[in-house]
């Protein structure tokens, strides 16, 4: 097991420079075994660079990244993108950067709610879908160390509130540290236990409620996020689950629409409340 | 069997063909068409030194085009150097400048139409134990560099993160590169050493559906453009290289064909996930 105190990665006093302009500067940052971390800030704020400092993708040109040796990580990018002219199915994407077992890639994909996907073309994905294929690909490395770039984009709501929850399950799991971001911050705040609030520098950082509440987080966001906090704490009488069946409030599970496909499309059942 | 020279042709032939496949296929899917062209009209400077200093042509050819290859990759780093422009500009001038040394060695006779299309009639027993020695060295070395090349060229930062270190495996495939250059030039001449890479690539990207299965077959379909093109140019007296390149051609024509099976398959596997994300919304 991983000792719970050493961190998986840290970041001290990091900052890039790129053409001439300093894309983010003086970020502490730190991760430790079965902690989610995560970034927010509006776009351009250096979430993304700030990312692939921890990971080691690009050097700081100040400060100091410093990982775990021999660190096990899982990365999904902000954008990938696979042209025509690469012929990738999504099993082999799996396996893109390690051998893993056929029950390991079930597993990982299963998870995800993308296994009925597994002999299709990449390319023919929808957003969310390769979204969810690539959370697939880098849990079932099983890393210690995951990292996620806005892992949901193009995911819908629901499969969204879903996703989070899987990324908290893993880590309850796998014991992983999460580096997480995201733009914004009510969804994720459930399963966070650290928030860094980035807008070219640390604003602002604390548990989700603390920055939720700091002046800095209010001036860059609005108020607007606490007020759809208290929407989604509130819709809570049927669960999304991730391979597209609906679990409701009093335990039964009902399938989906179509028998082989892993979507739900949200009003084939009884929606409680709004 | 050797002493033909036709035969001879045909082994380096196929043999080239089965390295450029699998090469061919991470020059399309990184879209290096345009480096690997200027890689092989650096041969040509390569051809010229060789003769000027009375060394031995392919070793020649290596060190020049592997040399500009590392320059390249240098100046890519550089953000600020737009590597189209670069590209045409080295590859024209490494061109011209061939030309003009040649030009300037009164004292060698130069087939320049060998050089530039490839010609059968000149491949020795010698060429072909550098195409096969140099190319199964090539090949084992690809397939050493296989998995975190392919990551790479999928995502160089998801590469990079989970530990694939892809700047080695991009240096090492670059230096590939040059060397599949240095040993394809008596066939198919240096102006057409990019098509021998990319189009059997291209040809085979229709009928896969992996890069491992994609390699394979762009080996395969080369090797036949190669014997096609050869006896072609036997027949009517063409020149070998653009003969070869004329075959490949020809199959990759034949492949957008609706006749494979295995076509048939993939459309069918994407019109139904058409359908299912059209279901979707």
């Amino acid at each position: 097991m991983l000792k719970q105190t050493d961190p998986l990665v840290s970041l001290t006093g990091a900052g890039l420079k790129s053409g001439g302009r300093w894309l983010v500067r003086g970020v502490d940052l730190v991760v430790r075994p079965g902690e989610i971390v995560t970034l927010i800030g509006p776009n351009g704020s250096g979430k993304s660079t700030t990312a692939k400092m921890a990971l080691g993708v690009v050097r700081p040109s100040e400060g100091k990244a410093e990982r775990s040796p021999s660190l096990r990580i899982g990365y999904v990018p902000q954008r990938v993108a696979i042209d025509w002219v690469l012929p990738l199915t999504v099993d082999r994407f799996m396996r893109l950067t390690g051998k893993l077992s056929q029950a390991e890639v079930d597993a990982a994909m299963d998870a995800t709610g993308v296994r009925h996907l597994r002999n299709t073309e990449v390319r023919v994905l929808s957003g969310g879908e390769f979204q969810r294929v690539m959370l697939a690909r880098a849990i079932a490395r099983k890393p210690a160390l995951l990292v996620l770039d806005e892992p949901v984009q193009g995911v819908d709501f629901n499969g969204e509130i879903a996703l989070y929850e899987l990324i908290r399950k893993l880590r309850d799991d796998l014991g992983c540290g999460v580096l997480l971001i995201s733009h914004d911050l009510h969804v994720v705040m459930a399963a966070t236990d650290r928030v860094i609030c980035l807008n070219g520098h640390v604003c602002c950082q604390g548990t989700p409620t603390m920055v939720a509440e700091s002046d800095a987080y209010k001036k860059l966001f609005g108020r607007r996020p606490s007020a759809a906090l208290a929407v989604y704490e509130h819709s809570h009488d049927h669960t999304h689950l991730p391979d597209g069946r609906v679990k409701h409030a009093d335990g039964t599970v009902t399938d989906h629409c179509h028998p082989d496909d892993g979507h739900h499309h949200g009003h084939e059942h009884e929606h409680g409340k709004g | 069997m050797l002493d033909d020279f036709f035969t001879r042709a045909l082994i380096a032939g196929i043999g080239v063909a089965v390295v450029a496949g699998p090469l061919g296929c991470f020059i399309i899917w990184r879209r290096l068409a345009y480096f690997g062209d200027t890689l092989s009209h650096a041969a040509l400077l390569g051809v010229a030194l060789a003769l000027l200093l009375e060394v031995n042509i392919t070793a020649a050819v290596f060190v020049v085009s592997a040399l500009l290859s590392l320059a390249l990759l240098g100046l890519q780093k550089r953000a600020d150097v737009s590597s189209d422009a670069l590209l045409g500009l080295l590859s024209h001038s490494a061109l011209a400048l061939g030309l003009v040394v040649l030009a300037f060695m009164t004292w060698v006779r130069v087939d320049l139409l060998g050089l530039l299309f490839g010609d059968i009639l000149a491949v020795s027993r010698t060429d072909i134990a550098f195409i096969y020695g140099g190319g199964f060295l090539i090949l084992a070395v690809l397939a050493v560099i296989w998995h975190p090349l392919f990551a790479a060229t999928v995502n160089r930062e998801l590469a990079e993160a989970e530990g694939m270190n892809p700047d080695r495996a991009n240096l090492i495939f670059t230096l590939l590169v040059a060397a599949v250059i240095a040993i394809a030039i008596k066939i198919v001449g240096i102006l057409l050493i990019t098509a021998l890479l990319i189009i059997p690539a291209a040809t085979a990207r229709r009928l896969s559906s992996g890069p491992e299965q994609m390699a394979v077959l762009a080996s395969l379909i080369g090797a036949s453009a190669a014997i096609g093109g050869l006896f072609g140019s036997l027949r009517w007296d063409t020149p070998s290289g653009p003969s070869i390149v004329v075959a490949a051609l020809g199959l990759f024509l034949a492949s957008l064909l609706p006749v494979a099976g295995r076509i048939g398959k993939n459309r069918a596997a994407s019109h139904s996930a058409e359908a299912r994300r059209l279901g979707n919304e």
